[in-house]
């Protein structure tokens, strides 16, 4: 039963919204959901899903019977204004009290409140669905600062990160289209199927959310928030982290790559065939050169925010100079694999591969002054990382 | 006894245990760091002027959005209120003081030790707090900066603060009310205080247990809310939140209770339902204890749950609703004038409405899941809390000003500060909407470009709006140093004990109560 009625409000509710004059970009929002973004922005997007539709009808419902009431009180209070002013030599009234319509202004609003209620419940109903029949499932999560996703039942999983430069938001180079909202690596679902996402936190809590789709959960620590969604139509959408996270929390967007269920299909049997051909290039050796090249690369893009540009340190301890990239090879490992609990420092064993953390280690180990001269194979990191 | 005066000097503030002195102080203090919260929000807004990082990094951003929000609550909204408190409460039941006076000095003097300790932690290795007023574990525990115990230590102090204060105005209303006064006579502005005083104790204790716990899982290897150790963020959340929502009517209630005692005066009719304005603030004050988690709608609470949350929170609107048909009902067949504190009054009604609106609107679960923690919450609650409490706080001081000390503040000042306010407030706030709804996430140091226009706006308007409460300042100084001097009376149609006192009060009141007929 609630079901039909939120059905029955939407056309109403597009009416209204159809006829928003204050809202008036809210048709122009709805092509906006792909890209590129509007700017002047002033409305939810009605997103690509029924329950973003959904919401932004709800949203738009309540907004419009606010907007009533606030005619109508704001009216009463600026015809008071003008029509009783002392200065027109207004004769005040005596009366101050009137039990009817204080009853009156009690159940009216209760019974208008009902009404919003309803359709609202309704709507949740909806939405709370632990999606247990969805065709494909995805386990995000975030991490200081980026995301992680794993298609559960396909061996593939990769991190998200963001792409914009250091540059362009230090304004040195010039911004991009999306910037901000670009990263390396996008989440890449099906259109018109259901897809579940269990979504969940390596160190604090953050928020995935991406406003086209209506789906925002938080990624607790220690707990598994299922959320879900169908997209209706291919495209590019993008998103934020919304749960405070620390430093770079205005930097972990998100980007979900929407398509067919075919292309879907082809884009996952890449990844999964690139994903073998790392676990065969991870039995080969690679030569020192190979690997200070690589390393220098990750160090770079991974370790160069926390440890600085020359290893000098930062939120991060220095690397050049450190005990541990100038100490034994198993610490030096342990700390990139595991990572050191209760620090910024993760545990890069889950993010990097072997090839990447052999590169890593042996760059750390040769650069800036650190002088070891060794240096560690790919399958030296897999067999440390079976062993621990 | 009766008629001696202040002691000299500096002693005279340290020592005093008179209620009007220790208002006075813990007004100045408000104002003090409602401008130092106020050039923390500068810094944020100078940020947000344009895309890309100019002024700060990110890490000092965070430090900067935490501390605005905790100084404006604790050390501006808090401390105003109990001053006005300090000052009126016994003025307006006709006492002669507060009822535990020597407490009373105490409760204010821990105050500034609290927040030099706070503010001095933008200092050390590691900065200020960065993890949002809200300071949710583990960010807030695990992996906070070493100042948190700082922090944990000054909300412990400003909470004892606060009970204290409480404690104060309940014995006080409780006790020392003049013959002939009784509840159902006490003006609003007690009534709401009252209920206010009996939200912080309530509460308080709650925010110091949760902060307790916090120092345990940081110092004595407690695992509260790290999930590692088998402990919940969550339950973070919701001890947080169970202070945190009454904690927002505290900062309201008081300020229902100021324009209640405002727009009949310059309507110059009696208040319109008196019995149910007090029922309807005791009805709000119940029902904050039991909505706290509508601000964790996205947690992954269950349906029931969500549904129990989203219902007791859209049934505030009724109690709400009932006090905003009251006030207008009361202006409508008055005879209306419009001085500044009648100015900031109606302002107040008018605005906190549209935030009111909003938070209906935040309160629709479902819809909740895209606005939380967008730029749309932020407009929400600058429009509940700046035109709520400060304009709120703001109209007292314009409306008590002169008997306070004596003198009339100069009318044009007052309303040209009023209306640069009103501008500057709702330039600086009304964008935030739009920007919230059009996807924008709260608390980042940097976005993206399709909310560069807003941003910009909002930020031109809180530097409107800074720079007019540098200008008030200056009104109060000026009226305080001299200015016509005001009558005993000073409002033509107010109503109420203070108003039968010489302006400005002499520095013991009521020493034998008056009678209420
Ligand atoms: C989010 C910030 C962050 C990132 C990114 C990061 N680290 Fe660290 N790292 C730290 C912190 C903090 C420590 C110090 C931990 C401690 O207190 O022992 C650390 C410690 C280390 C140490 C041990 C230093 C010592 O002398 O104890 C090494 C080696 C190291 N990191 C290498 C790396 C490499 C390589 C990367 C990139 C793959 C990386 N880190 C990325 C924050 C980071
Ligand atoms: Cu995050």
């Amino acid at each position: 039963m609630s079901l039909d009625l939120s059905k029955s409000l939407t056309p109403v509710c597009r009416v209204l919204a159809g006829a928003g004059l204050l809202f008036g970009s809210a048709a122009v929002m709805a092509e906006s959901a792909v890209e590129p973004a509007q700017r002047w922005g002033v409305n939810m997007t009605p997103g690509v899903t029924e329950i973003s539709r959904g919401i932004y009808d709800l949203h738009m419902l309540i907004f419009w019977i606010c907007v009533v009431i606030g005619i109508l009180v704001f009216g009463v209070m600026f015809y008071s204004m003008y029509k009783f002013r002392h200065s027109k030599g207004a004769k005040p009234a005596t009366f101050h009290e009137n039990t009817t319509v204080e009853v009156i202004w009690t159940v009216v609003p209760a019974l208008i409140l009902i009404g919003m209620g309803i359709p609202a419940s309704s709507m949740l109903m909806d939405m709370y669905d632990d999606a247990e029949d969805a065709e494909v499932s995805v386990l995000i999560t975030g991490y200081q600062w980026k995301w992680k996703y794993e298609y559960m039942d396909e061996g593939v999983s990769f991190f998200s990160n963001m792409r914009t430069s250091r540059g362009e938001i230090n304004n040195i180079e010039p911004k991009g289209e999306h910037y901000l909202l670009e990263v390396d690596n996008p989440l890449v679902i099906p259109t018109d199927t259901k897809v579940r996402f269990l979504i969940t936190a390596n160190d604090v809590i953050h928020a995935w959310w991406v406003p086209a789709f209506a789906v925002k959960q938080d990624a607790i620590p220690g707990f598994i928030n299922t959320a879900w969604t169908v997209v209706e139509e291919e495209g590019v959408y993008r998103g934020q982290c919304a749960e405070l996270c620390g430093r770079d929390h205005g930097f972990m967007p998100i980007v979900v790559n929407a398509m067919e269920k075919s292309e879907y299909n082809s884009w996952l049997g890449a990844r999964q065939a690139e994903a073998a051909e790392l676990a065969q290039l991870i039995k080969q050796e690679k030569t020192f050169d190979e690997l200070m090249d690589v390393g220098k690369d990750v160090y770079n893009k991974q370790c160069v925010v926390c440890h600085g540009a020359n290893g000098e340190g930062g939120v991060g301890k220095a690397i050049a100079g450190s005990p541990v990239a100038t100490g034994p090879m198993d610490q030096h490992l342990s700390v990139m694999v595991n990572g050191v609990p209760g620090t910024a420092m993760q545990a890069f064993g889950a993010q990097l591969n072997e090839i990447e953390l052999a590169a890593v280690v042996t760059y750390a180990r040769n650069q800036w002054g650190n002088n070891m001269g060794d240096s560690v194979q790919p399958v030296d990191v897999y067999n440390f990382k079976q062993a621990n | 006894m009766g008629d001696h005066g202040p002691a000299k000097g500096l002693s005279r503030w340290l020592f005093t245990t008179n209620h009007k002195d220790i208002g006075t102080l813990y007004l100045w203090f408000s104002f003090a760091m409602f401008l130092v919260g106020g050039i923390f929000a500068l810094v944020i807004r100078a940020e947000l002027f344009e895309p890309g990082l100019q002024i700060v990094q990110p890490e000092f951003f965070n430090q900067m959005t935490t501390m605005h929000g905790l100084v404006m609550v604790f050390g501006a909204v808090m401390p105003a209120f109990v001053g006005l408190a300090n000052w009126l409460v016994p003025m307006m039941i006709g006492a002669p003081d507060m009822a535990l006076p020597r407490m009373n000095n105490w409760s204010f003097w821990i105050l500034p030790f609290a927040f030099f300790m706070m503010l001095s932690s933008l200092f050390v290795e590691g900065g200020a707090p960065n993890f949002g007023w809200t300071f949710y574990a583990p960010l807030s525990t695990t992996y906070a900066p070493p100042s948190v115990t700082f922090f944990i230590f000054a909300v412990h102090i400003m909470g004892a603060s606060s009970i204290m204060g409480s404690i104060n105005i309940i014995a006080t209303i409780m006790n020392l009310r003049a013959p002939g006064m009784t509840y159902m006579k006490m003006p609003l502005f007690v009534w709401t205080w009252f209920i206010t005083a009996y939200l912080l104790i309530a509460v308080m204790p709650v925010l110091a247990g949760v902060v307790t716990m916090m120092l345990m899982d940081i110092h004595f290897g407690t695992s509260f809310f790290s999930a590692a150790g088998g402990g919940d963020p969550v339950l973070f959340q919701h001890i947080f939140w169970f202070f945190g929502h009454p904690e927002v009517y505290i900062m309201i209630l008081p300020a229902f209770g100021i324009v209640s005692q405002i727009i009949p005066t310059f309507s110059r009719k009696p208040l319109f339902g008196y019995d149910s304005m007090v029922y309807a603030t005791a009805s709000i004050a119940f029902l904050s204890f039991i909505v706290w988690a509508h601000h964790m709608f996205t947690v992954g609470m269950p349906l029931a749950g969500e549904l129990f949350f989203m219902w007791a929170t859209m049934l505030i609107a009724v109690p709400t609703g009932v006090k905003v048909f009251n006030w207008v009902t009361t202006m409508f067949r008055g005879s209306i004038s419009f001085e500044t504190p009648m100015l900031f009054s109606i302002a107040f009604v008018i605005l906190f409405t549209i935030g009111g609106f909003s938070g209906l609107m935040l309160a629709i679960a479902p819809a909740d899941f895209q606005y939380h923690d967008t730029y749309f919450v932020v407009a929400h609650f600058h429009y509940v809390l700046v035109p709520g409490a400060i304009f709120g706080i703001m109209a007292a001081v314009y409306y008590w000003l002169p008997k306070w000390c004596g003198n009339m503040y100069d009318e044009t000042l007052g309303k040209t500060h009023f209306w640069l306010s009103f501008v500057g407030l709702n330039v600086t706030f009304f964008p935030m909407h739009f920007v919230g709804l059009a996807g924008m996430p709260r608390r980042i140091p940097d976005y993206a470009l399709q909310f560069a226009d807003f941003n910009q706006i909002a930020s031109v308007g809180a530097f409107l709006f800074g720079a007019s409460q540098v200008f008030f300042m200056f009104i109060v100084i000026k009226t305080i140093m001299g200015g016509k001097k005001a009558t005993d009376q000073v409002w033509e149609s107010a109503e109420g004990l203070e108003w039968t006192i010489p302006s400005p009060a002499p520095y013991h009141t009521f020493t034998t109560p008056p009678e209420v007929k």
